[in-house]
């Protein structure tokens, strides 16, 4: 049964592992100069001392090729759900052959199982070497990405080992599809729309649960705080950035400004409390007032207003993942995947003895 | 002998619709067996059971001595679907390496000899070979497997007419070289006349007429005579069907014994002839509710 569930699928995987290749390729190549670029870039920065200019700089420069290839690493796996999961039960109900199969000396349990194995095994693995290649290409503007931090929704699923699971689970799901629907192309429309509501519900609704996120407040400075804005009627709006200090690549899952105990803050109508909250600080008049910066470059009145606020008692409030996260989230992802791909394929099998086909 | 197919009270249900109802029949092991019936009359629905592909909605079927479905039912039977369905990228080699590989009974001599035989060339992939030849290949591993029970379900029916006798002959052979029971579908009586030795017919998913061919040709007549009414024919003969004109009925019957009443002109029937009475049986619902008027006209 091996034999002949490879010869079936000795196809489809050297097509599959020659586009990895080709990517891996690719990615080798254009790696060099982006290694050597940074490992330069770093290195002068840090006599000069504006790493963060360097980053930023560095990250526009290769922001294209950034996000197209986590973009591929996001995709493989739905790749795979849909032309190696879904076709694998329907193209055989389309053509008759799983009753020439399924009249040898075999049962269809057995037969199925060692399909499923055979091939969840081989897309556990074109996803995890998919991602190896991606996260080890992307290794330095991961550090300058500050924008799409490493630990982000975007960013998170396209590196490390839980692609792995994500390539096994839309397999498996392909194949449920597949034997529940039973027509190839409907079966890859069902498999596409359910493995791309899974994968956005998990950064939106489980991830950030699986533990308990880290909690920390930071003064107010120029590298946190986005925008200080004064109204005409004298009122203090301050917007905080969703960056957590120090720590580029955590995942911020919220992050406000808290007063003082008594001073009232309150939301700006029509944003978000990241967006902006007023701040009952007098701007008429004082080191916030529009009066208060006559002289020097403008940071420095920012400066001395953001001064008086930390005085005050205004602070940014995050709740976050750290970056530090990055291993066990990755693997608690991968076991919740792969206990998703066994489960579904534990129904196929039941499913395929059970159903009428 | 022992059976090789028993059906009691079998039935199978798609949804609401009954594709087989009440069947009970007794197939004797050694036989080429004729299943034949209009296009969804059941056929394929009772060959499927038979190997195990369905599960019955009611009743019971045993297949030579078992569940059919089973690991040990599985090698014992071999099934040869509806248009002989084989992988378009495969080689006819690799058919037979399939063969060899998922059949612990594998007979890899005879594949080689009947694709010999046959002329394929076994670098040759199935997708590109012609319908007689891709049901000569499925036929290659349905018996190569060396089952006791071989079901084909109508492998004949796509074919044109020369590839046609060639399956059935190249069947025929290799059911009397290896002794096996071959239970085969077919909606056309022409290619059963030749090869079958009891007959089945199956009509709107109930099973109407099953017994050996040369006991059914014996016991069923045609008998044209003066105009009578059935009912008043002897108590052991069964009308099958009745055609009448102004002076003149023919029945079909089925008698117990020979028929003595110098009245009628006795003629023999053909297979052809006694499956076509027992299908027309299956309209009467419909015509009896017709005006009494259409009969006499």
């Amino acid at each position: 049964m091996i034999w002949l569930a490879w010869r079936q699928f000795r196809a489809t995987a050297a097509l599959t592992a020659a586009a990895l290749g080709v990517l891996a390729a690719v990615l080798a190549v254009s790696r060099t100069a982006l290694v050597e670029q940074y490992a330069q870039g770093i290195a002068a920065c840090a006599q000069g001392g504006d790493c963060e200019r360097f980053l930023d700089r560095f990250f526009d420069e290769h922001q294209t090729p950034f996000l197209g290839v986590t973009a591929a690493a996001l995709v493989l796996p739905a790749l795979i759900g849909l032309f190696w999961g879904a076709p694998l039960i329907t193209r055989e109900l389309e053509a008759g052959t799983h009753l020439l199969v399924w009249s040898q000396s075999i049962t269809r349990t057995r037969w199925l199982a060692v399909k499923l194995a055979l091939l969840g095994g081989a897309a556990a693995m074109a996803g995890g070497l998919g991602s190896l290649a991606v996260s080890w290409w992307a290794a330095s503007l991961d550090r300058a990405a500050v924008d799409f931090p490493l630990m982000g929704p975007l960013v998170f699923g396209g590196r490390g080992v839980a692609p792995i699971g994500y390539a096994a689970f839309a397999f498996a799901l392909g194949v449920t599809a597949g034997m529940l629907v039973r027509r190839p192309q409907p079966a890859m429309a069902v498999t596409l729309v359910l493995f791309t509501s899974v994968q956005i519900a998990m950064p939106l609704l489980v991830r950030p649960h699986l533990l308990p996120p880290s909690r920390a407040t930071f003064e107010l400075s120029p590298g946190n705080v986005d925008q200080l804005l004064r109204g005409h009627d004298g009122a203090l709006a301050v917007a905080v950035d969703t960056r957590v200090p120090g720590d580029p690549g955590a995942w911020t899952l919220s992050s406000r400004i808290t007063g003082p105990p008594g001073a009232g803050v309150l939301g700006v109508p029509g944003l978000a409390p990241e967006d902006g909250t007023h701040v009952p600080v007098a701007a008429a008049s004082g080191p916030c007032s529009l009066q208060a910066q006559p002289d020097g470059p403008p940071e420095r009145s920012r400066d001395t207003c953001l001064d008086e606020l930390n005085r005050l008692g205004y602070r940014q409030d995050v709740t976050y993942h750290p970056s530090s996260r990055f291993w066990p989230l990755q693997w608690y992802e991968t076991g919740i995947y792969t206990a998703l791909a066994l489960g579904l394929m534990g129904l196929c099998l039941w499913l395929v003895r059970r159903r009428q086909f | 002998m022992t059976a090789v197919l028993q059906a009691q009270d079998l039935g199978k249900k798609y949804g609401r619709r009954w594709a087989l109802r009440d069947c009970t029949i007794e197939l004797p092991a050694g036989h080429v067996v004729g299943l034949v019936g209009p296009n969804g009359a059941g056929k394929t629905t009772l060959l499927k059971l038979a190997c195990g592909q369905l599960a019955p909605t009611s009743g019971r079927i045993t297949v030579l001595g078992g569940p059919p479905g089973g690991q040990a039912q599985l090698t014992r039977v071999g099934f040869v679907a509806q248009d002989t369905p084989t992988y378009t990228g495969l080689t006819v080699a690799e058919h037979l390496r399939l063969g060899a590989r998922l059949n612990p009974g594998w007979d890899a001599a005879l594949a080689r000899e009947r694709i010999e035989r046959i002329g394929l060339d076994p670098g040759r992939r199935a997708g590109r070979l012609s319908g007689g030849e891709r049901a000569q290949l499925a036929l290659t591993v349905g018996l190569a497997k060396r089952p006791e029970l071989l079901v084909l379900d109508e492998p004949v029916a796509a074919l044109d007419p020369l590839a046609r006798r060639e399956f059935l002959r190249g069947l025929m052979e290799a059911t009397a070289e290896h002794e096996l029971s071959v239970l085969l579908s077919s909606h056309l009586v022409s290619d059963l006349e030749r090869t079958c030795d009891y007959l089945i017919v199956l009509v709107d998913s109930q099973v109407r007429l099953a017994g050996e061919v040369d006991e059914l040709l014996a016991t069923h007549h045609r008998l044209t005579g003066p105009r009578r009414d059935p009912d008043r024919l002897p108590a052991d003969q069964h009308v099958v069907s009745a055609r009448h004109t102004d002076r003149q009925s023919t029945f079909i019957v089925r008698a117990g014994g020979p028929i003595l009443d110098p009245a009628w002109t006795v003629g023999r029937l053909t297979m052809e002839d006694l499956v076509l009475a027992y299908m027309e049986q299956a309209a009467p619902a419909a015509r009896r509710s017709r005006p009494a008027l259409a009969v006499v006209r």
